[in-house]
């Protein structure tokens, strides 16, 4: 609106000018500005350029995101009978990998003996139940019966690296990187980690067999 | 640049034809040759020049190594070696750049250091510094996506820990790091982005770079006293004074390059990056290049819960922020007087705040635990209470020292005071030398 006003008001400074005259300024006596009309040009130039900028610069960023052949849906199936009490084994799953492991009974009852109120993350982070289950043990395991098995993604929930087994304070997993501590049931006890380890989708689809994702 | 005062004449016909057109010439003799700076700039800065020649380098042998290079998670681990062992002077190359990379940061460093010591962000130079702050951000980016490219376990999993950071966000954290690396980990879709833009973000570096130098030129250099130059006394021409002081400095710092490319080349990387990444394993003591390693410090010192805003958010806010700091310290430091020369106590905080950036990085080098982890966040509270408490608050209660009414006087003050009676005189020398 302002820049308007002052191409008018040098318009017509100009139009008293001998030489404006040659040049012959559109704005005469008998023509008038509509400035609505003009503001409304403005607004929707400025509109649909803006748009158009937008429509051309998401084909840019939406290339970056995770391309078909990554996102294509998988699951895979792991064959757990070798997997004997205090036996582990990490399977790759989505490019990451996953812990499985058949608990020990001492390693169980540590789990279960920490009071609720200790814990950093009071969520049992379990993708097989509802959101907001609390992360008591059994709820971190395959559930009643099976609390032996502990299946989780085996990335530290601070910044993505890969804790070590049976390591740190609490005999559970260790994060080299930045020091988090988890304990037997993968919950996240000391350090800079916000969550507990994550327990993927999965389930035994035998007595030996599981299916993730 | 030096505005309407051009002193550039054409001594040939050629010239005056091509200046009459382009004037290229002209702007090349008026920004490096007639161009005035201050008669007394000691050696430390003359790392704005070492710093250009670094830029050129890891260009130059950057360009060569991307003709060997294949960014692929198959071949790129091999190609490096092949690099090192199979192309002609493959390993002098790759030794130059990696090195060129910690050579390119130990001078930025010195000189990012030098601007807090005189105090050369205060107005009028805000933006001149900004530029800088921009620049050293880039240099960042591309040191990092350039140390992925090796595809060793230091590289994958840096990248992995690096792009967690965005995770921290609420809400958009982990599309924006699915963003980042083209998928749920590090892997090939990650590796041939990082490569082009790694090929990329140098030549922004050079565009700011133009900038930089740009404001520098409009503004003028600031000196070790921080008075503005008041008349021609108190400057010489760019050349030969400033041109042959840079060069000289830049010999001796390419001998120290040299030392570490011939002498100690793998002193600065670590020996886990000659391990092929392995997605399933993570090193035992996972640590970034040496020039990230205060910010590291930083980021592992937040272990606790700050209200509503969890430690790993913490960590990296705090990480983030020791770097954003940088860019508003024109408006935290309340001080009249820019140099610390002037400045008795800002003197004791700043060698106080040097040493403790270094120890920040000597912690980042240490395994986050036990003792470490608080010492660490005594330092991260001392590097923000320098920012944040003491450059705003000892602006105000400091009593500075005398400063000199100009450079001319200063520099004839440092030489024994014979010529503080007649300055007129006794500065007429630089000038006839001239």
């Amino acid at each position: 609106m302002r820049e308007v006003d002052r191409a008018d008001s040098e318009a017509s400074s100009f139009a008293g000018e001998a030489e404006a005259k040659e040049f012959g300024v559109p704005v005469s006596a008998n023509e008038t500005i509509d400035h609505n009309r003009r503001d409304f040009l403005y607004i929707a130039t400025g509109m649909a350029g803006a748009v158009g900028v937008a429509a051309a610069a998401w084909p840019f960023i939406d290339q970056m995101r995770p391309d078909a052949s990554t996102l294509a849906a998988s699951s895979i199936e792991v064959d757990v009978a070798s997997v004997t009490e205090g036996m582990a084994l990490t399977v790759k799953w989505r490019g990451k990998p996953v812990f499985i492991r058949n608990r020990a009974p001492d390693e169980i009852k540590a789990a279960q003996e920490v009071p609720m109120s200790e814990l950093k993350d009071p969520i049992a982070r379990n993708a097989n139940l509802a959101s907001d289950a609390p992360a008591t043990d059994v709820d971190r395991s395959a559930g009643e019966g099976k609390e032996n098995w502990l299946v989780m993604v085996g990335v530290c929930t601070h910044l993505g690296c890969v804790p070590l087994a049976q390591q740190g304070d609490y005999g559970g997993w260790f994060c080299p990187c930045h020091g988090s501590h988890y304990d037997t049931a993968g919950r996240i006890r000391k350090g800079p980690a916000p969550e507990n380890l994550a327990v993927p989708n999965y389930q035994f689809i035998s007595d030996t067999k599981i299916r993730i994702g | 640049m030096s505005g309407g005062h051009s002193t550039y004449t054409p001594k040939t016909g050629l010239g005056r034809w091509i200046d009459a057109r382009m004037p290229l010439p002209r702007l090349v003799y008026d920004s490096f040759i007639a161009y005035p700076v201050p008669r007394n700039l000691n050696y430390a800065y003359t790392f704005g020049g070492i710093l250009a020649f670094m830029l050129v380098a890891q260009i130059m042998t950057g360009v060569v190594l991307a003709m060997h290079y294949v960014s692929d998670t198959s071949l790129a681990f091999r190609s490096v070696e092949s690099i090192m062992r199979d192309v002609n002077s493959g390993w002098l190359l790759r030794y130059l750049h990696a090195n060129g990379a910690s050579m390119f940061f130990i001078a930025v460093y010195i000189h990012i250091f030098r601007g807090l010591y005189y105090g050369s962000y205060k107005a009028p130079r805000e933006l001149l510094w900004i530029l800088g702050c921009i620049i050293y951000l880039l240099m960042m980016a591309t040191g990092f996506m350039g140390y992925v490219l090796p595809w060793g376990q230091m590289s994958g999993w840096g990248a992995t820990v690096i792009t967690s950071f965005f995770t921290a966000i609420p809400l958009v954290g982990d599309w924006v790091q699915q963003l980042l690396l083209g998928g749920f980990s590090v892997a090939n879709p990650t590796l041939n982005r990082f490569f082009a833009l790694h090929y990329l973000l140098p030549f922004m570096i050079a565009g700011v770079v133009v900038l930089h130098v740009w404001a520098l030129h409009v503004v003028g250099q600031t000196n070790p006293t921080g008075i503005e130059v008041t008349s021609t006394t108190d400057t010489v021409a760019f050349t030969p004074y400033a041109t042959v002081k840079d060069s000289f400095a830049m010999i001796l710092y390419i001998a120290l390059f040299a030392y570490f490319v011939f002498y100690i080349p793998n002193y600065l990387g670590h020996p886990d990056n000659y391990t092929e990444f392995d997605s399933l394993k993570t090193p035992a003591h996972i640590v970034p290049e040496w020039y990230f390693l205060p910010f590291y410090a930083i980021l592992r010192a937040i272990t606790f819960n700050i209200g509503p805003i969890n430690s790993k958010l913490g960590g990296v806010l705090a990480m983030f922020g020791a770097i954003a700091v940088l860019f508003v310290v024109p408006w935290l430091d309340t001080s009249k007087v820019r140099s610390a020369t002037y400045r008795p106590s800002y003197r004791i905080f700043y060698w106080l705040f040097a040493a403790n950036a270094i120890f920040l990085g000597w912690l980042g080098s240490r395994p986050a635990e036990g003792t470490y982890v608080i010492m660490a966040q005594v330092a991260t509270l001392y590097y923000f209470a320098f920012f944040l408490v003491i450059m705003p608050l000892l602006g105000l209660i400091e009593t500075p020292r005398k400063v000199p009414n100009s450079i001319t006087e200063a520099v004839l003050e440092k030489k024994g005071g014979a010529g503080v009676a007649h300055p007129a005189r006794a500065t007429a020398a630089p000038d006839a030398k001239a």
